[in-house]
Protein backbone atom coordinates (compact mmCIF):
# COMPACT_ATOMS: atom_id res chain seq x y z
CA UNK A 1 0.00 0.00 0.00
CA UNK A 2 1.62 3.80 -1.09
CA UNK A 3 1.70 5.91 1.33
CA UNK A 4 -1.41 8.96 1.04
CA UNK A 5 -0.37 12.15 -1.08
CA UNK A 6 -0.78 14.78 1.61
CA UNK A 7 -2.81 17.58 1.44
CA UNK A 8 -0.59 20.45 1.23
CA UNK A 9 1.48 19.87 -2.00
CA UNK A 10 5.18 20.13 -1.54
CA UNK A 11 7.10 23.53 -3.05
CA UNK A 12 8.42 23.08 -6.25
CA UNK A 13 10.43 25.72 -6.95
CA UNK A 14 11.04 29.48 -6.43
CA UNK A 15 7.69 30.20 -8.25
CA UNK A 16 5.88 28.14 -5.32
CA UNK A 17 8.04 30.05 -2.32
CA UNK A 18 6.87 33.30 -3.70
CA UNK A 19 3.48 32.20 -3.99
CA UNK A 20 3.54 30.99 -1.07
CA UNK A 21 5.20 34.39 0.42
CA UNK A 22 2.70 36.42 -1.36
CA UNK A 23 -0.33 34.98 0.57
CA UNK A 24 0.96 35.17 3.90
CA UNK A 25 1.91 38.93 3.19
CA UNK A 26 -0.33 40.43 0.83
CA UNK A 27 0.98 43.72 1.50
CA UNK A 28 4.29 42.65 -0.49
CA UNK A 29 2.66 41.84 -3.64
CA UNK A 30 0.64 45.37 -3.30
CA UNK A 31 4.29 46.68 -2.58
CA UNK A 32 5.79 44.32 -5.58
CA UNK A 33 2.91 45.88 -7.97
CA UNK A 34 2.97 49.57 -7.09
CA UNK A 35 6.80 50.27 -6.55
CA UNK A 36 7.37 50.33 -10.45
CA UNK A 37 4.71 52.60 -11.64
CA UNK A 38 4.65 54.63 -8.41
CA UNK A 39 8.65 55.13 -8.58
CA UNK A 40 7.71 56.36 -12.35
CA UNK A 41 4.86 58.78 -12.14
CA UNK A 42 6.31 59.69 -8.42
CA UNK A 43 10.29 60.72 -10.05
CA UNK A 44 9.19 61.73 -13.77
CA UNK A 45 6.35 63.27 -13.04
CA UNK A 46 6.14 64.68 -9.74
CA UNK A 47 10.04 65.14 -9.86
CA UNK A 48 8.91 67.26 -13.38
CA UNK A 49 5.86 69.27 -11.42
CA UNK A 50 8.31 70.11 -8.60
CA UNK A 51 10.84 71.33 -10.62
CA UNK A 52 8.40 73.42 -12.67
CA UNK A 53 7.68 75.13 -9.16
CA UNK A 54 11.25 75.33 -8.05
CA UNK A 55 12.02 77.07 -11.68
CA UNK A 56 9.06 79.71 -11.22
CA UNK A 57 10.78 80.54 -7.97
CA UNK A 58 14.05 81.69 -9.74
CA UNK A 59 14.60 85.13 -11.69
CA UNK A 60 16.32 85.62 -14.84
CA UNK A 61 19.43 88.24 -15.02
CA UNK A 62 18.33 90.67 -17.37
CA UNK A 63 21.61 91.89 -18.62
CA UNK A 64 23.36 88.26 -19.14
CA UNK A 65 20.05 86.09 -19.55
CA UNK A 66 21.28 83.95 -17.33
CA UNK A 67 19.14 81.55 -14.54
CA UNK A 68 19.71 83.17 -11.63
CA UNK A 69 19.15 80.09 -8.96
CA UNK A 70 17.73 81.77 -5.83
CA UNK A 71 14.33 82.29 -4.34
CA UNK A 72 12.17 85.27 -5.50
CA UNK A 73 9.11 86.39 -6.13
CA UNK A 74 10.17 88.73 -8.89
CA UNK A 75 9.29 86.18 -11.40
CA UNK A 76 5.71 86.03 -10.10
CA UNK A 77 5.65 89.84 -9.99
CA UNK A 78 6.39 90.01 -13.55
CA UNK A 79 2.83 87.82 -14.46
CA UNK A 80 1.09 91.33 -13.09
CA UNK A 81 2.86 93.47 -15.92
CA UNK A 82 -0.33 94.78 -18.07
CA UNK A 83 1.08 92.99 -20.97
CA UNK A 84 0.88 89.85 -19.36
CA UNK A 85 -1.84 90.03 -17.21
CA UNK A 86 -3.67 91.28 -20.73
CA UNK A 87 -2.58 87.26 -22.11
CA UNK A 88 -3.67 85.77 -18.39
CA UNK A 89 -7.72 87.69 -19.03
CA UNK A 90 -8.10 86.88 -23.17
CA UNK A 91 -6.96 83.50 -21.90
CA UNK A 92 -10.14 83.10 -19.34
CA UNK A 93 -12.48 84.64 -21.35
CA UNK A 94 -11.43 82.56 -24.21
CA UNK A 95 -11.84 79.29 -22.08
CA UNK A 96 -15.05 80.70 -20.23
CA UNK A 97 -16.60 81.21 -23.97
CA UNK A 98 -15.08 78.17 -25.14
CA UNK A 99 -16.93 75.93 -22.51
CA UNK A 100 -20.56 77.90 -22.69
CA UNK A 101 -20.37 76.99 -26.83
CA UNK A 102 -19.30 73.44 -26.19
CA UNK A 103 -21.88 73.32 -23.55
CA UNK A 104 -24.50 74.53 -25.75
CA UNK A 105 -23.55 72.43 -28.57
CA UNK A 106 -23.05 69.06 -26.57
CA UNK A 107 -26.53 69.25 -24.59
CA UNK A 108 -28.99 68.23 -27.63
CA UNK A 109 -26.71 65.33 -29.22
CA UNK A 110 -26.11 64.15 -25.07
CA UNK A 111 -29.93 63.99 -24.23
CA UNK A 112 -30.78 62.68 -27.54
CA UNK A 113 -28.16 60.43 -26.90
CA UNK A 114 -29.09 59.50 -23.07
CA UNK A 115 -33.00 59.69 -23.87
CA UNK A 116 -34.08 58.55 -26.84
CA UNK A 117 -31.53 56.58 -28.57
CA UNK A 118 -31.98 52.82 -29.10
CA UNK A 119 -29.81 49.47 -30.59
CA UNK A 120 -27.96 50.00 -33.24
CA UNK A 121 -28.48 54.33 -33.00
CA UNK A 122 -27.22 53.70 -29.57
CA UNK A 123 -23.42 52.83 -31.20
CA UNK A 124 -23.76 55.33 -33.55
CA UNK A 125 -24.18 58.02 -31.68
CA UNK A 126 -21.44 56.52 -29.25
CA UNK A 127 -18.82 56.03 -31.87
CA UNK A 128 -19.80 59.30 -33.62
CA UNK A 129 -18.47 61.14 -30.06
CA UNK A 130 -15.61 58.83 -29.60
CA UNK A 131 -14.08 58.32 -33.15
CA UNK A 132 -13.65 62.43 -33.02
CA UNK A 133 -12.71 62.50 -29.57
CA UNK A 134 -9.73 59.45 -30.06
CA UNK A 135 -8.88 61.63 -33.48
CA UNK A 136 -5.42 63.13 -34.65
CA UNK A 137 -5.93 66.84 -32.87
CA UNK A 138 -3.33 67.96 -35.60
CA UNK A 139 -5.52 66.79 -37.92
CA UNK A 140 -8.67 68.24 -36.81
CA UNK A 141 -6.77 71.81 -36.58
CA UNK A 142 -5.63 71.44 -39.89
CA UNK A 143 -8.96 70.37 -41.29
CA UNK A 144 -10.48 73.72 -39.86
CA UNK A 145 -7.36 75.99 -41.30
CA UNK A 146 -8.85 74.23 -44.71
CA UNK A 147 -12.28 75.43 -43.73
CA UNK A 148 -12.13 79.01 -42.48
CA UNK A 149 -9.36 80.06 -45.14
CA UNK A 150 -10.35 83.21 -47.03
CA UNK A 151 -10.55 81.44 -50.10
CA UNK A 152 -12.39 78.22 -48.43
CA UNK A 153 -15.47 76.20 -47.96
CA UNK A 154 -17.27 79.19 -45.65
CA UNK A 155 -16.90 81.66 -47.83
CA UNK A 156 -17.43 79.76 -51.14
CA UNK A 157 -20.52 78.57 -49.50
CA UNK A 158 -21.71 82.39 -48.00
CA UNK A 159 -21.07 83.23 -51.71
CA UNK A 160 -23.40 80.79 -53.01
CA UNK A 161 -26.01 80.85 -50.79
CA UNK A 162 -26.08 85.12 -51.02
CA UNK A 163 -24.89 85.59 -47.34
CA UNK A 164 -21.32 87.14 -48.00
CA UNK A 165 -22.77 90.20 -46.70
CA UNK A 166 -23.13 88.62 -43.30
CA UNK A 167 -20.19 87.19 -43.23
CA UNK A 168 -18.21 90.62 -43.68
CA UNK A 169 -20.42 91.78 -41.10
CA UNK A 170 -19.59 89.60 -38.55
CA UNK A 171 -16.01 89.81 -39.57
CA UNK A 172 -16.22 93.67 -39.49
CA UNK A 173 -17.21 93.49 -35.58
CA UNK A 174 -14.15 94.69 -33.54
CA UNK A 175 -13.08 92.62 -31.28
CA UNK A 176 -14.03 89.24 -32.35
CA UNK A 177 -13.53 89.61 -35.99
CA UNK A 178 -10.43 89.75 -38.62
CA UNK A 179 -9.58 89.82 -42.25
CA UNK A 180 -10.70 86.46 -42.88
CA UNK A 181 -12.27 83.54 -40.57
CA UNK A 182 -8.90 81.96 -40.35
CA UNK A 183 -6.83 84.93 -38.68
CA UNK A 184 -9.85 86.03 -36.31
CA UNK A 185 -10.98 85.38 -32.67
CA UNK A 186 -13.96 84.01 -33.14
CA UNK A 187 -11.92 81.46 -35.75
CA UNK A 188 -10.44 80.89 -32.82
CA UNK A 189 -13.10 80.14 -31.12
CA UNK A 190 -14.40 78.19 -33.20
CA UNK A 191 -11.97 75.70 -33.57
CA UNK A 192 -11.79 75.44 -29.66
CA UNK A 193 -15.23 74.35 -29.37
CA UNK A 194 -15.27 71.77 -32.25
CA UNK A 195 -11.86 70.08 -30.50
CA UNK A 196 -13.12 70.13 -26.97
CA UNK A 197 -16.73 69.41 -27.89
CA UNK A 198 -16.53 65.43 -27.30
CA UNK A 199 -15.00 66.02 -23.73
CA UNK A 200 -18.34 67.76 -23.15
CA UNK A 201 -20.78 65.27 -24.31
CA UNK A 202 -19.73 61.71 -22.41
CA UNK A 203 -20.37 63.23 -18.52
CA UNK A 204 -22.94 65.02 -19.71
CA UNK A 205 -24.27 61.91 -21.09
CA UNK A 206 -23.47 59.78 -18.45
CA UNK A 207 -25.08 62.09 -15.97
CA UNK A 208 -28.27 61.73 -18.31
CA UNK A 209 -27.89 58.56 -18.52
CA UNK A 210 -28.08 58.10 -14.45
CA UNK A 211 -31.83 60.23 -14.35
CA UNK A 212 -34.20 57.41 -13.58
CA UNK A 213 -37.46 57.30 -15.92
CA UNK A 214 -39.83 56.94 -12.68
CA UNK A 215 -38.55 60.17 -11.69
CA UNK A 216 -39.59 62.17 -15.17
CA UNK A 217 -43.12 60.18 -14.99
CA UNK A 218 -43.50 61.12 -11.43
CA UNK A 219 -43.27 64.73 -12.67
CA UNK A 220 -45.41 64.50 -15.44
CA UNK A 221 -48.05 62.75 -13.06
CA UNK A 222 -47.70 65.49 -10.56
CA UNK A 223 -49.02 67.73 -13.28
CA UNK A 224 -45.48 69.16 -14.64
CA UNK A 225 -45.63 70.23 -18.76
CA UNK A 226 -42.39 68.72 -20.42
CA UNK A 227 -40.67 72.31 -20.24
CA UNK A 228 -41.37 72.02 -16.64
CA UNK A 229 -39.55 68.68 -16.00
CA UNK A 230 -37.39 69.59 -18.22
CA UNK A 231 -36.44 72.55 -16.14
CA UNK A 232 -37.04 71.77 -12.44
CA UNK A 233 -35.71 67.72 -12.71
CA UNK A 234 -33.70 66.99 -15.36
CA UNK A 235 -31.38 70.16 -16.20
CA UNK A 236 -30.27 69.97 -12.62
CA UNK A 237 -29.78 66.45 -12.48
CA UNK A 238 -27.34 66.70 -15.62
CA UNK A 239 -25.47 70.07 -14.13
CA UNK A 240 -22.85 67.53 -12.16
CA UNK A 241 -22.28 66.35 -15.80
CA UNK A 242 -22.13 69.97 -17.07
CA UNK A 243 -19.57 71.07 -14.50
CA UNK A 244 -17.47 67.79 -15.31
CA UNK A 245 -17.35 68.58 -18.59
CA UNK A 246 -16.22 72.25 -18.06
CA UNK A 247 -13.57 70.60 -16.04
CA UNK A 248 -11.88 69.34 -19.66
CA UNK A 249 -13.37 72.40 -21.92
CA UNK A 250 -11.89 74.91 -19.33
CA UNK A 251 -8.31 73.23 -18.16
CA UNK A 252 -7.46 72.19 -22.18
CA UNK A 253 -8.43 75.61 -23.83
CA UNK A 254 -6.76 77.38 -21.25
CA UNK A 255 -3.31 75.19 -21.66
CA UNK A 256 -3.65 74.80 -25.38
CA UNK A 257 -1.00 76.92 -27.59
CA UNK A 258 -1.16 75.41 -31.16
CA UNK A 259 -5.10 76.09 -31.90
CA UNK A 260 -3.93 79.83 -31.40
CA UNK A 261 -0.79 79.62 -33.18
CA UNK A 262 -2.58 78.02 -36.75
CA UNK A 263 -5.76 80.09 -36.70
CA UNK A 264 -6.60 83.46 -34.85
CA UNK A 265 -4.57 86.61 -34.75
CA UNK A 266 -1.17 86.77 -33.37
CA UNK A 267 -2.64 87.96 -29.89
CA UNK A 268 -1.50 85.31 -27.36
CA UNK A 269 -2.36 82.99 -24.61
CA UNK A 270 -0.85 81.40 -21.49
CA UNK A 271 -0.25 78.32 -23.53
CA UNK A 272 1.42 80.29 -26.47
CA UNK A 273 3.36 82.43 -23.45
CA UNK A 274 4.88 79.25 -22.04
CA UNK A 275 6.17 77.87 -25.20
CA UNK A 276 7.86 81.34 -26.49
CA UNK A 277 9.39 82.41 -23.28
CA UNK A 278 11.07 78.57 -22.80
CA UNK A 279 11.82 78.47 -26.43
CA UNK A 280 13.06 81.67 -28.48
CA UNK A 281 13.25 83.79 -25.23
CA UNK A 282 14.83 81.43 -23.38
CA UNK A 283 13.00 82.49 -20.11
CA UNK A 284 12.29 79.16 -18.66
CA UNK A 285 11.58 81.50 -15.25
CA UNK A 286 8.68 83.47 -16.81
CA UNK A 287 7.19 80.50 -18.89
CA UNK A 288 7.54 78.22 -15.53
CA UNK A 289 5.48 80.92 -13.68
CA UNK A 290 2.69 81.23 -16.28
CA UNK A 291 2.61 77.59 -16.26
CA UNK A 292 1.78 78.06 -12.82
CA UNK A 293 -1.08 80.02 -13.50
CA UNK A 294 -3.23 77.20 -14.82
CA UNK A 295 -2.79 74.94 -12.19
CA UNK A 296 -3.83 77.48 -9.69
CA UNK A 297 -6.98 78.11 -11.77
CA UNK A 298 -7.58 74.87 -12.00
CA UNK A 299 -6.95 74.28 -8.28
CA UNK A 300 -9.59 76.85 -7.64
CA UNK A 301 -11.99 75.16 -10.14
CA UNK A 302 -11.92 71.57 -9.18
CA UNK A 303 -12.53 72.72 -5.98
CA UNK A 304 -16.09 74.42 -6.50
CA UNK A 305 -16.54 71.41 -8.73
CA UNK A 306 -16.32 68.93 -5.74
CA UNK A 307 -18.00 70.76 -3.45
CA UNK A 308 -20.94 70.93 -6.30
CA UNK A 309 -21.20 66.96 -6.80
CA UNK A 310 -19.29 66.74 -10.15
CA UNK A 311 -16.80 64.12 -9.44
CA UNK A 312 -19.65 61.13 -9.69
CA UNK A 313 -20.24 62.30 -13.05
CA UNK A 314 -16.52 61.11 -13.88
CA UNK B 1 -46.85 58.34 -19.60
CA UNK B 2 -43.96 60.71 -20.25
CA UNK B 3 -43.65 61.14 -24.08
CA UNK B 4 -40.92 58.78 -25.54
CA UNK B 5 -40.30 60.59 -28.51
CA UNK B 6 -37.91 62.89 -28.92
CA UNK B 7 -38.82 66.31 -31.01
CA UNK B 8 -38.11 67.39 -34.20
CA UNK B 9 -35.65 69.93 -33.22
CA UNK B 10 -34.08 67.68 -30.89
CA UNK B 11 -33.56 65.33 -33.16
CA UNK B 12 -32.26 68.12 -35.88
CA UNK B 13 -29.40 69.36 -33.34
CA UNK B 14 -28.44 65.82 -31.99
CA UNK B 15 -27.58 64.99 -35.78
CA UNK B 16 -26.37 68.34 -36.64
CA UNK B 17 -24.21 68.11 -33.90
CA UNK B 18 -22.59 64.66 -35.19
CA UNK B 19 -22.26 65.86 -38.65
CA UNK B 20 -20.36 69.13 -37.25
CA UNK B 21 -17.75 66.48 -35.24
CA UNK B 22 -17.63 64.57 -38.65
CA UNK B 23 -17.86 66.77 -41.62
CA UNK B 24 -14.65 68.84 -41.54
CA UNK B 25 -12.24 65.64 -41.35
CA UNK B 26 -13.86 64.59 -44.78
CA UNK B 27 -12.79 67.60 -45.84
CA UNK B 28 -8.98 66.89 -45.58
CA UNK B 29 -9.57 63.59 -47.92
CA UNK B 30 -10.68 66.00 -50.85
CA UNK B 31 -8.12 68.35 -50.55
CA UNK B 32 -5.38 65.39 -50.99
CA UNK B 33 -6.22 65.12 -54.71
CA UNK B 34 -6.93 68.91 -55.31
CA UNK B 35 -4.55 70.28 -57.87
CA UNK B 36 -4.18 73.70 -56.37
CA UNK B 37 -0.88 73.88 -54.36
CA UNK B 38 -0.35 76.96 -53.37
CA UNK B 39 -3.95 77.89 -51.69
CA UNK B 40 -7.04 76.47 -50.07
CA UNK B 41 -9.15 77.08 -52.71
CA UNK B 42 -12.79 75.51 -52.26
CA UNK B 43 -13.72 73.67 -54.76
CA UNK B 44 -10.87 72.07 -56.01
CA UNK B 45 -10.18 73.49 -59.41
CA UNK B 46 -9.42 70.10 -60.55
CA UNK B 47 -8.28 66.23 -59.25
CA UNK B 48 -5.43 64.57 -59.33
CA UNK B 49 -3.46 61.22 -57.40
CA UNK B 50 0.10 63.20 -58.17
CA UNK B 51 0.54 64.17 -54.30
CA UNK B 52 0.98 60.60 -52.78
CA UNK B 53 4.22 59.87 -55.19
CA UNK B 54 5.38 62.98 -54.31
CA UNK B 55 4.61 62.87 -50.23
CA UNK B 56 5.89 59.12 -51.16
CA UNK B 57 9.50 60.44 -52.45
CA UNK B 58 9.78 63.41 -50.25
CA UNK B 59 13.12 62.43 -48.18
CA UNK B 60 11.99 64.96 -45.12
CA UNK B 61 9.03 63.06 -44.29
CA UNK B 62 10.44 59.22 -43.47
CA UNK B 63 12.68 59.99 -40.65
CA UNK B 64 10.12 61.41 -39.01
CA UNK B 65 7.63 58.82 -39.45
CA UNK B 66 10.14 56.14 -38.35
CA UNK B 67 10.61 58.07 -35.15
CA UNK B 68 7.16 58.51 -34.25
CA UNK B 69 6.52 54.86 -34.74
CA UNK B 70 9.42 53.95 -32.74
CA UNK B 71 8.60 56.11 -29.69
CA UNK B 72 4.94 55.19 -29.68
CA UNK B 73 5.90 51.45 -29.92
CA UNK B 74 8.02 51.88 -26.59
CA UNK B 75 6.17 54.17 -24.74
CA UNK B 76 2.96 52.02 -25.57
CA UNK B 77 5.46 49.07 -24.08
CA UNK B 78 6.52 50.98 -20.83
CA UNK B 79 2.88 51.61 -20.32
CA UNK B 80 1.21 48.01 -20.83
CA UNK B 81 3.89 47.34 -17.79
CA UNK B 82 3.05 49.98 -15.88
CA UNK B 83 -0.58 50.48 -16.30
CA UNK B 84 -1.34 46.62 -15.53
CA UNK B 85 0.73 46.75 -12.85
CA UNK B 86 -1.05 49.65 -10.95
CA UNK B 87 -4.40 48.69 -12.36
CA UNK B 88 -3.74 45.08 -10.57
CA UNK B 89 -2.55 46.52 -7.35
CA UNK B 90 -5.89 49.09 -7.02
CA UNK B 91 -8.59 46.79 -8.36
CA UNK B 92 -8.69 44.32 -5.24
CA UNK B 93 -7.50 46.12 -2.67
CA UNK B 94 -7.97 48.93 -0.39
CA UNK B 95 -5.23 50.37 1.29
CA UNK B 96 -4.02 54.12 2.59
CA UNK B 97 -3.39 56.16 -0.21
CA UNK B 98 -5.51 54.74 -2.48
CA UNK B 99 -7.28 57.86 -3.52
CA UNK B 100 -3.85 59.99 -3.74
CA UNK B 101 -2.82 57.22 -6.05
CA UNK B 102 -5.75 57.67 -8.43
CA UNK B 103 -5.13 61.03 -8.78
CA UNK B 104 -1.48 60.52 -9.64
CA UNK B 105 -2.79 58.81 -12.55
CA UNK B 106 -4.88 60.50 -13.90
CA UNK B 107 -2.81 63.79 -13.76
CA UNK B 108 -0.74 63.81 -16.24
CA UNK B 109 -4.05 63.97 -18.90
CA UNK B 110 -6.23 66.16 -16.45
CA UNK B 111 -3.16 69.12 -16.49
CA UNK B 112 -2.81 70.68 -19.91
CA UNK B 113 -0.26 69.01 -21.88
CA UNK B 114 1.93 72.77 -21.93
CA UNK B 115 2.16 72.09 -17.93
CA UNK B 116 3.09 68.15 -17.88
CA UNK B 117 5.80 69.51 -21.37
CA UNK B 118 6.74 72.39 -19.15
CA UNK B 119 7.27 70.34 -15.82
CA UNK B 120 9.42 67.80 -17.92
CA UNK B 121 11.18 70.43 -19.81
CA UNK B 122 12.00 72.39 -16.76
CA UNK B 123 13.37 69.31 -14.85
CA UNK B 124 15.31 68.28 -17.95
CA UNK B 125 17.27 72.17 -17.66
CA UNK B 126 17.94 71.68 -13.84
CA UNK B 127 19.33 68.35 -14.25
CA UNK B 128 21.14 68.59 -17.30
CA UNK B 129 19.54 66.07 -19.39
CA UNK B 130 20.43 66.52 -23.02
CA UNK B 131 16.97 65.89 -25.57
CA UNK B 132 16.88 62.78 -26.87
CA UNK B 133 14.37 59.96 -28.52
CA UNK B 134 14.50 58.67 -25.09
CA UNK B 135 13.40 62.35 -23.36
CA UNK B 136 10.12 62.15 -25.76
CA UNK B 137 9.41 58.64 -24.71
CA UNK B 138 9.81 59.63 -20.85
CA UNK B 139 6.84 62.31 -21.22
CA UNK B 140 4.65 59.39 -23.60
CA UNK B 141 5.03 56.73 -21.33
CA UNK B 142 3.67 58.76 -18.56
CA UNK B 143 0.27 59.99 -20.10
CA UNK B 144 -0.15 56.48 -21.99
CA UNK B 145 -0.18 55.15 -18.59
CA UNK B 146 -3.85 55.86 -17.44
CA UNK B 147 -4.63 55.39 -20.94
CA UNK B 148 -3.80 51.62 -19.96
CA UNK B 149 -4.81 51.58 -16.34
CA UNK B 150 -8.37 52.71 -17.65
CA UNK B 151 -8.83 49.72 -19.69
CA UNK B 152 -7.18 47.49 -17.53
CA UNK B 153 -8.86 48.40 -14.13
CA UNK B 154 -12.53 47.99 -15.43
CA UNK B 155 -11.54 44.62 -17.19
CA UNK B 156 -10.37 43.90 -13.14
CA UNK B 157 -13.67 45.23 -11.60
CA UNK B 158 -15.76 42.75 -14.11
CA UNK B 159 -13.76 39.40 -13.30
CA UNK B 160 -14.82 37.51 -10.03
CA UNK B 161 -12.49 37.24 -7.61
CA UNK B 162 -13.27 33.62 -7.29
CA UNK B 163 -11.54 31.99 -10.67
CA UNK B 164 -8.02 33.36 -8.88
CA UNK B 165 -9.37 31.27 -5.31
CA UNK B 166 -10.15 27.99 -7.85
CA UNK B 167 -6.73 28.34 -9.88
CA UNK B 168 -4.77 28.90 -6.30
CA UNK B 169 -7.10 25.49 -5.03
CA UNK B 170 -5.79 23.47 -8.28
CA UNK B 171 -2.24 24.05 -7.01
CA UNK B 172 -1.33 26.99 -9.26
CA UNK B 173 1.11 28.96 -8.11
CA UNK B 174 0.90 32.90 -8.13
CA UNK B 175 2.68 33.29 -11.39
CA UNK B 176 0.93 30.12 -13.49
CA UNK B 177 -2.68 32.23 -12.57
CA UNK B 178 -1.29 34.97 -14.20
CA UNK B 179 -0.10 33.16 -16.97
CA UNK B 180 -3.46 30.72 -17.53
CA UNK B 181 -6.12 32.62 -15.59
CA UNK B 182 -5.53 36.54 -15.62
CA UNK B 183 -3.99 36.58 -18.84
CA UNK B 184 -6.33 35.46 -21.00
CA UNK B 185 -9.54 37.12 -19.24
CA UNK B 186 -7.58 41.04 -19.48
CA UNK B 187 -6.15 39.87 -22.84
CA UNK B 188 -8.47 42.21 -24.93
CA UNK B 189 -8.48 45.02 -22.66
CA UNK B 190 -5.16 45.25 -22.49
CA UNK B 191 -4.89 45.02 -26.13
CA UNK B 192 -7.20 47.71 -26.53
CA UNK B 193 -5.30 49.96 -23.88
CA UNK B 194 -2.25 49.52 -26.13
CA UNK B 195 -3.81 50.45 -28.88
CA UNK B 196 -5.22 53.51 -27.55
CA UNK B 197 -2.24 54.78 -26.12
CA UNK B 198 -0.77 53.97 -29.55
CA UNK B 199 -3.03 55.90 -31.11
CA UNK B 200 -2.41 58.80 -28.31
CA UNK B 201 1.14 58.58 -28.68
CA UNK B 202 1.59 59.05 -32.73
CA UNK B 203 -0.18 61.51 -32.46
CA UNK B 204 1.34 63.46 -29.53
CA UNK B 205 2.25 67.67 -30.01
CA UNK B 206 1.82 69.39 -27.01
CA UNK B 207 4.01 67.71 -24.63
CA UNK B 208 6.27 66.59 -27.63
CA UNK B 209 7.40 70.26 -28.78
CA UNK B 210 8.99 70.88 -25.14
CA UNK B 211 10.74 67.39 -25.02
CA UNK B 212 12.18 67.10 -28.40
CA UNK B 213 14.78 69.78 -29.01
CA UNK B 214 15.79 69.54 -32.35
CA UNK B 215 14.56 66.03 -33.54
CA UNK B 216 10.85 66.07 -34.86
CA UNK B 217 8.42 63.23 -34.83
CA UNK B 218 5.59 62.83 -37.57
CA UNK B 219 2.92 65.44 -35.82
CA UNK B 220 6.23 67.79 -35.46
CA UNK B 221 6.78 67.66 -38.95
CA UNK B 222 3.05 68.63 -39.98
CA UNK B 223 2.69 71.61 -36.98
CA UNK B 224 6.13 73.08 -38.48
CA UNK B 225 4.60 72.75 -42.51
CA UNK B 226 1.04 74.31 -40.69
CA UNK B 227 3.11 77.57 -39.82
CA UNK B 228 4.92 77.72 -42.57
CA UNK B 229 3.39 75.89 -45.47
CA UNK B 230 5.63 74.54 -48.78
CA UNK B 231 4.15 72.03 -50.41
CA UNK B 232 0.25 72.19 -49.35
CA UNK B 233 -0.84 69.13 -51.03
CA UNK B 234 1.60 66.91 -49.59
CA UNK B 235 0.77 67.98 -45.64
CA UNK B 236 -2.73 66.76 -46.84
CA UNK B 237 -1.77 63.53 -47.92
CA UNK B 238 0.67 63.63 -44.25
CA UNK B 239 -2.83 64.40 -42.18
CA UNK B 240 -4.52 61.28 -44.17
CA UNK B 241 -1.94 58.88 -43.10
CA UNK B 242 -1.86 60.33 -39.36
CA UNK B 243 -5.90 59.81 -39.79
CA UNK B 244 -5.18 56.53 -40.43
CA UNK B 245 -2.74 55.70 -38.32
CA UNK B 246 -4.90 57.30 -35.13
CA UNK B 247 -8.39 56.02 -36.36
CA UNK B 248 -7.65 52.17 -36.97
CA UNK B 249 -6.14 51.42 -33.48
CA UNK B 250 -9.82 53.13 -32.20
CA UNK B 251 -11.63 50.94 -33.95
CA UNK B 252 -10.19 47.78 -33.07
CA UNK B 253 -10.38 48.76 -29.56
CA UNK B 254 -13.81 49.45 -29.67
CA UNK B 255 -14.18 46.09 -31.21
CA UNK B 256 -12.37 44.50 -28.68
CA UNK B 257 -13.74 45.58 -25.80
CA UNK B 258 -17.14 46.16 -27.76
CA UNK B 259 -20.76 44.66 -25.37
CA UNK B 260 -18.51 44.92 -22.09
CA UNK B 261 -19.35 47.18 -19.39
CA UNK B 262 -16.08 49.07 -20.09
CA UNK B 263 -16.14 49.95 -24.06
CA UNK B 264 -12.69 51.43 -24.53
CA UNK B 265 -11.76 54.84 -25.14
CA UNK B 266 -14.63 56.43 -23.20
CA UNK B 267 -12.18 58.68 -21.01
CA UNK B 268 -9.07 60.06 -22.95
Amino acid sequence: MTSPTPAILPERGLADRLTALFWRHPRLLLAVLLTPPLLWLGVVYLGSLFALLLQSFYSIDEFSGVVKEEFTLKTYAELFRAQNLDIIIRTLVMSAAVTIGCALIAFPIAYYAARFARGKWKAVFYLGVMLPLWSSYLVKVYAWKLILAKEGIITWAAEGVGLSMILNAILAIPGIGGNSLSTSPLGTFIVFVYVWLPYMILPMQAALERVPTSMLEASADLGASRAQTFRTVILPLAMPGVIAGSIFTFSLTMGDYIIPQIVGTSARFIGLAVYQLQGTAGNIPLAAAFAVVPIVIMLIYLTIAKRKGAFDAL
Amino acid sequence: MHSDRASLGLKIAAVGGLLFLHLPILLIFLYAFTTEDKSYQFPPPGLTTQWFGVAWNREDIWPPLYLSLWVATIATFLAMILGTLVSAAMARTAFFGREQISLLIILPIALPGVITGMSLRSAFSIMDIPFSTWTIILGHATFCIVIVYNNAVARFRRLSGGILEASADLGANSFQTFRYVLLPNLGTALLAGGMLAFALSFDEVIVTTFTAGQQSTLPIWMLQELVRPRQRPVTNVVAIVVFLATFVPILIAYYLTRGGSETAGAGK
